[in-house]
């Protein structure tokens, strides 16, 4: 069964709080990784690769480039999850 | 009835860093880089770096003349030395039969060893099987680099990184299985466990050196990547080898490749009472030197403490990785 926007949110809030510190009810859906949350490049790899695991996606490296903010990576998780 | 078995245990470490101590601020005024970049992205502080004539070959007999004391062993005791390095002076001949000349050890077996990064935990795994089949009687494992030697100082995506040292360790037997333990109780668990090694070499693209006339490059995105996701697993396997859970770990020694790195595969461990070694901090990435040199300062630091239970994770070029746990003297 599809997950909702607010599950596949509550399932990066998480991640994003272990990987980079930023407290889960902070992570909503319009901020952008870079300028609101401050998490640079690497985090990113290291949230990328523990949302592959969470949620049966595969993000690489060249898709990774072009998710700015939350919502882009629930739409991306979204996405895939249909196509698999 | 289970009866013992031949084991193997390290009997002492040593370590040496370069007297050169090479700061952020020195390398911002060179390239485009600043202390604040390196500190956050890598994690290094400073790192030390040889000498213009100061060897791989000088660096490795120091630690290993350390090593050696620290054992309480003489010379006549070694039966084999390895020395992991992929930044040997020559290939021909090798460092080893040098460095066992100079420590005065007569005619032991001899023979470096290159895996890169994972080269000290492959070399003390090869080291432990030779205890246990009995071709050595103690082997003197070493981890030696002059990486500086093979970096573009003007590639600021390296020349941060990487650095020169070596450490050491003196390995030899020990007994395992019912009885061998305190007051003639159950052995305390192997003193060097079984190794959990592998290699994947797809990804020889992505930490190389051309050839004997360029530098060493590495896809940073890549590796970090790799080094996140893949190895936490084999760390795991190392522990189960030795009968060690993750939460009975004093401590952890990863390969001081970046702190990032470090930092990512120690929240998969499952061991947050684990002291997580950030040697890098202060040494910079020495590739097989890493692990070891990080083992000699913490011992002398009092970090780790006999007894304790520390688990090694070496990885990077090939790629190859090893793990294993071991009991600190």
């Amino acid at each position: 069964m599809a997950m909702t926007d607010q599950e596949i949110l509550a399932g990066l809030g998480e991640i994003i709080d272990e990987v980079a510190g930023v407290p889960a009810d902070q992570v909503t859906p319009e901020k952008t990784f870079v300028d609101d949350l401050d998490i640079d490049s690497l985090s990113m790899v290291e949230i990328a690769v523990a949302a592959q695991e969470k949620f049966s996606v595969e993000i690489p490296d060249d898709q990774l480039k072009d998710l700015k903010t939350v919502q882009d990576v629930i739409e991306y998780v979204k996405r895939s999850a249909v196509s698999a | 009835m289970t009866q013992t078995r031949a084991g193997a245990r390290i009997l002492g470490f040593g370590g040496y860093q370069p007297a050169r101590v090479v700061t952020n601020e020195e390398l911002a005024r060179a390239v485009d880089t600043s202390d604040e970049w390196i500190r956050s992205r890598v994690g290094i502080a400073s790192r030390r770096i040889a000498a213009p004539d100061e060897t791989v070959t000088d660096m490795a007999t120091i630690a290993g003349g350390k090593a050696l004391a620290a054992s309480g062993l003489e010379p006549a005791d070694i039966g084999l030395v390895i020395v992991a390095t992929c930044t040997p002076e020559t290939t021909i001949p090798n460092t080893a039969a040098s460095v066992a000349r100079r420590l005065g050890i007569a005619a032991p077996g001899a023979y470096d060893l290159n895996a890169a990064c994972a080269g000290f935990c492959y070399a003390l795994a090869s080291a432990a099987d030779s205890v246990r089949a009995g071709t050595a009687a103690n082997v003197l494992v070493i981890g030696a680099e002059k990486l500086s030697q093979w970096v573009d100082w003007t590639d600021r995506s390296t020349c941060i990184i990487f650095a020169d040292g070596a450490g050491a360790a003196v390995v030899g037997p020990a007994e395992e299985g019912p009885g061998t333990g305190p007051a003639g109780g159950p052995s305390p668990g192997p003193g060097i466990g079984p190794v959990a090694w592998g290699s994947d070499g797809d990804l020889a693209d992505k930490i190389y050196v051309r050839d004997r006339n360029s530098f060493i490059v590495q896809e940073g995105q890549a590796v970090f990547r790799w080094a996140t996701s893949v190895l936490y697993p084999v760390a795991l396997q190392a522990c189960e080898n030795a009968g060690v859970q993750p939460s009975e770990l004093a401590a952890f020694v990863p390969h001081q490749a970046n702190l990032r790195i470090i930092e990512a595969i120690a929240r998969r461990l499952g061991a947050p009472q684990a002291k997580v070694a950030c040697d890098i901090v202060t040494a910079g990435n020495t590739s097989s030197a890493s692990i070891p040199l990080a083992l000699s300062r913490m011992t002398e630091r009092g970090d780790i403490q006999t007894g304790d239970r520390v688990l090694l994770l070496g990885f990077g070029a090939g790629a190859c990785y090893a793990a294993q746990v071991i009991t600190v003297p």
